[in-house]
């Protein structure tokens, strides 16, 4: 299955978002947005990913 | 508590007038000496992909390492739906309900987009979050924001990283009067200590800025300037100016005067 990972398209075994974030390494603190959606972090364990979605994987950076 | 002369964030007591950001600076070093010279007890951070986590997280161990309250943005938005998400992204990961709430309606000023920012502001007020929007100096705009929820209004002083200071004083000068008791922060635009202390001689609550010293040649002295004169101004502003007048009128008694004055 494809899906997309802050632009990157990967492909991935697992339809966990779980393990796709571990697949790519994440490294908290960070937050998931999903096709645009905000995805708690008390929902990454049991979320289930298809085809095509667009993850954006978010950490903390400078801003103003 | 209750503390004299405080500036009030949703209720919160805060001693600093001076909000500060955290980027432009030269080096990681330099970010933190910066931000602890100006005295500040709120910066402003945000949220991007995770590229390197090595150096994402180094950053925010530093900025966590300041003990500070931290501000989050939405930066760089240009849509509600955008700006929704990326500020419930950043209520999680930051753990505040407070959210600086940015939508840019035009490229070329930053200039935020008027409606998208008051329909952002009713969804995420819905929401439980406590709203800081950046918005133009429109006093219609800044009192529907207002009668939204806001208890915290951001109008700019000229768009984001000018440093022209404030373009417009009488549109400020008007929105301090006609809401005086919202806590008014300008924000963005600032170039030089003396804009930062004509905005709070003017009687707005404080000031939050970035460029200005990240952008100075020494970053950490400028921060100092900025320091003194935010509290400069807020001193004047609590001292009551003397009128403005057309016609001189002379300090020194005219009473006794010496020499021809006498003779006449």
């Amino acid at each position: 299955m494809n899906i997309t990972i802050n632009g990157n398209v990967l492909t991935i075994k697992s339809n966990k978002l779980i393990s796709c974030l571990q697949n790519f390494g994440a490294t908290p603190p960070y937050a998931v947005a999903i096709n645009g959606e905000f995805i708690p972090q008390s929902q990454h364990s049991n979320y289930v990913l298809n085809e095509g979605d667009n993850i954006e994987l978010l950490s903390p950076i400078q801003g103003g | 508590m209750q503390t004299k002369d405080c500036l009030t964030i949703y209720g919160e007591q805060i001693k600093s007038r001076l909000l500060i950001g955290s980027a432009l600076y030269p080096s990681p070093d330099i970010m933190t000496q910066s931000i602890v010279a100006s005295g500040a007890e709120i910066v402003t951070v945000s949220l991007r992909r995770q590229q390197s986590a090595a150096a994402g997280d180094d950053f925010w161990q530093l900025i966590k390492n300041t003990g500070l309250k931290i501000l989050p943005n939405t930066a760089g938005c240009h849509s509600v739906k955008e700006a929704i998400t990326l500020a419930k992204m950043c209520r999680e990961v930051f753990a505040t309900d407070w959210i600086k709430l940015e939508l840019i309606g035009d490229d070329y000023n930053l200039q935020p987009d008027p409606f998208a920012l008051l329909e952002a502001t009713k969804i995420l007020i819905d929401d439980g979050f406590k709203v800081l929007p950046y918005c133009t100096d429109d006093l219609v705009l800044c009192q529907r924001l207002n009668e939204l929820g806001c208890e915290v209004l951001m109008p700019w002083g000229a768009p984001i990283g000018t440093g022209k200071g404030l373009l417009n004083s009488y549109n400020l000068k008007t929105i301090r009067e006609r809401l005086p008791d919202t806590t008014l922060i300008v924000d963005a635009g600032l170039g030089l200590p003396s804009h930062a202390c004509q905005a709070l001689e003017m009687g707005y609550d404080a000031v939050l800025l970035n460029s200005a010293i990240a952008g100075a040649g020494c970053p950490i002295t400028m921060s100092r300037a900025f320091k003194a004169a935010v509290e400069a101004g807020r001193f004047a502003y609590k001292a009551k100016a003397m009128p403005e007048k057309d016609v001189a009128a002379p300090s020194t008694p005219t009473m006794g005067m010496p020499f021809w004055h006498q003779e006449k």
